[in-house]
């Protein structure tokens, strides 16, 4: 490699510089040994982390095609030894669950996190919601689940609302969590300039910060969705277990895609095999398309569009 | 340095007063950051309020629309008034003083909205939305915005020039139609030519409204404002940290030519303590 000297018309001459160190290509020994060596780890760490995604995805959308078609959809769960592919139930069920626990999460953990980022700030009160919602993270799903059976299933009885519950506790802490680190990212340049336009402060919350957090918030309420939606263990003992559709959220046992996940991977026949697989891309595809309905619904309702 | 002619001549009588202080003082915390500021700010002109960076120009002006109560921490004592009322009296409602006195700040704050949205923003917040286009382009002509945006109401704010909005948030503030508009270093992030429009703007302006503007830039207090007031930085009493003072208020050309106050003198010409 060469350095070009840029050619002007020159009235003095320029002064010549060495410019050996300039280039890059001309890099001491151990450098450039260095850099190639932090270059292939860059590269190995991504592949390595992209690999398991990569097989899961491959794995569970080869395998799971197979279980495809209308009965999947439409049909009951067919019993162990079946080669029936019904999992219709277990869609509703997660449908239901998920939703209604986000329902009961997202809206509750956003105010949670708007107290915290724009009322409570370094107060004492908020130091101790605070500790709590990180204190709510570290439990074990399991224990959730045990803690919705002894206040609600033992009084109640299982439904998917009780599942729901369970897994609206695990959201929580995450949305409020992630919320609060996404309305603090918020200027406060942005704040100043409604309030000193004579706006109330929670107008000011309203129309300034919860618009420009909404992306972020939409993507931390997600993250819990997703999560949530995946969930086993606590649903194991708040939703029970039914072969058929249960639409009714409030009343009778029901099922969830993990827990066929779960069934059909342990049972020792092929077309309980397949009915796992066929539930595992279904669950996939049901996060996808949250998601990206999500995204599509932020960007419509996101303050600052460039067009 | 030479003393730039003011552009204004002062009135011959003392105008009617917009805003006044006396015996004004902030706390921050328990340390004083600015002692005893009496003055009056006329109706109808622009006031400038010059010193040394950490003098507490920003902190008195933001004594005006008691923007000082959301900043944890800060206490407001003595008295301030706006015309005969008293803006720290209990009954007073600072949301509504903020409508009536504006605030531009230093770095242009844009919301992350359309131009349009921007402006209609605080409109929309005072329920004054009958006529709202003509109200939006009204404020836009006013900040001599309308023309480089009426193709672009709705495109994003943040797509502008620095200097563009810096002018949108004077339309955003004007829109409201407050009373007196308050102007903390509002070029200091804008280039020359900028600085030029914002200037000939507030010239504009002062028909209309009380203009008070923090500067640094003596120029500009010189060309642009009609009375100017000289805070600096002092170290007295037992504390080692320095508290802010008012030296010198005065019409702008008499304060330039004849400074009454050595430091004054020394500040304008380029000297220093
Ligand atoms: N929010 C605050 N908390 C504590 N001290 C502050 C705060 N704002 C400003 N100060 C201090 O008050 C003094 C005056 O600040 P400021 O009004 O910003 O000065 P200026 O605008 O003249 O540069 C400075 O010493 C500054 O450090
Ligand atoms: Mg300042």
């Amino acid at each position: 490699m060469s350095v070009e000297t840029p050619t002007r018309p020159a009235a003095a001459p320029l002064p010549t510089y060495d410019a050996t160190d300039l280039v890059g290509a001309r890099l001491s020994a151990p450098r450039r040994y260095k850099n190639r060596v932090a270059t292939a780890c860059v590269w190995a760490s991504v592949i390595l982390a992209l690999a398991p995604l990569a097989l899961v995805i491959v794995l569970v959308v080869k395998n799971g095609l197979d279980a495809m078609g209308v009965e999947f959809f439409t049909g009951n769960i067919p019993s162990t030894r079946s080669a029936a592919t019904g999992m219709g139930p277990a869609i509703v069920g997660t449908l239901i669950v998920t939703a209604a626990a986000t329902v009961m999460a997202v809206p509750l953990g956003v105010l949670a996190a708007i107290y915290l980022s724009e009322y409570g700030r370094d107060g004492k009160v908020a130091a101790t919601v605070r500790f709590l919602a990180g204190v709510m993270t570290g439990v074990p799903s399991i224990v959730m689940g045990l803690f919705v059976y002894t206040i609600w299933v033992l009084n109640f009885g299982q439904s998917a609302f009780a599942g729901a519950l369970a897994l609206a506790c695990l959201m929580l802490p995450v949305v409020i969590r992630s919320g609060e680190e996404m309305l603090r990212l918020v200027p406060d340049d942005l704040r100043n300039a409604s309030l000193a336009l004579g706006t109330r402060k929670s107008r000011m919350i309203r129309t300034v910060v919860v618009p420009s957090a909404l992306p972020g918030l939409t993507s931390g309420s997600l993250l819990a969705v997703a999560r949530a939606a995946g969930e086993t263990a606590p649903l194991l003992f708040t939703i029970g277990a039914i072969q058929t559709f249960n639409p009714n959220l409030f009343a009778g046992t029901n099922t969830v895609l993990p827990i066929q996940i779960y069934n059909g991977a342990l049972s020792p026949f092929e077309g309980a095999h397949t009915r796992a697989w066929g539930a595992a891309l279904a669950l996939i595809a049901i996060v996808l398309v949250f998601t990206f309905a999500a995204r599509l619904v932020t960007a419509r309702l996101s303050t600052d569009r460039h067009r | 340095m030479t003393v730039p002619a003011a552009l204004h001549v002062p009135p011959t009588e003392a105008p009617p007063t917009a805003l006044a202080t006396e015996g004004l003082g902030v706390y921050y915390g328990d340390w004083l950051a600015v002692d005893d500021i009496t003055l009056q700010v006329p109706r109808h002109h622009i006031t400038a309020f010059i010193g040394p960076s950490g003098c507490g120009k920003s902190t008195l002006l933001r004594c005006f629309n008691r923007m000082n109560d959301l900043i944890a921490g800060a206490r407001v004592v003595g008295r301030v008034t706006y015309g005969d009322v008293d803006l720290y009296d209990d009954r007073i409602d600072p949301v509504q003083v903020r409508r009536r006195i504006g605030m531009v700040f230093q770095r242009p704050n844009p919301f992350p909205k359309s131009v349009y949205d921007n402006v209609a923003y605080g409109l929309r917040v005072h329920a004054m939305t009958e006529d709202l286009d003509d109200r939006v382009e009204d404020a836009l002509r006013r900040a001599a915005l309308w023309d480089d945006v009426k193709g672009a109401l709705k495109k994003s704010a943040l797509a502008l020039s620095g200097g563009q909005q810096q002018r949108l948030c004077i339309a955003r503030t004007i829109a409201v139609e407050p009373d007196i508009v308050l102007m903390d270093e509002p070029c200091s992030a804008l280039d020359p030519i900028a600085t030029g429009r914002i200037e000939d703007l507030m010239q504009e302006l002062r028909r209309d409204y009380t203009i008070l503007i923090v500067t640094h830039n003596m120029q500009q207090a010189a060309r642009a404002s009609d009375y100017a007031a000289f805070l600096t930085t002092e170290v007295d009493g037992d504390g080692d940290r320095r508290r802010g003072k008012l030296v010198e208020f005065a019409a702008t050309n008499e304060l330039f030519t004849h400074p009454q106050d050595p430091r004054t003198e020394n500040y304008i010409t380029g000297r220093f303590g």
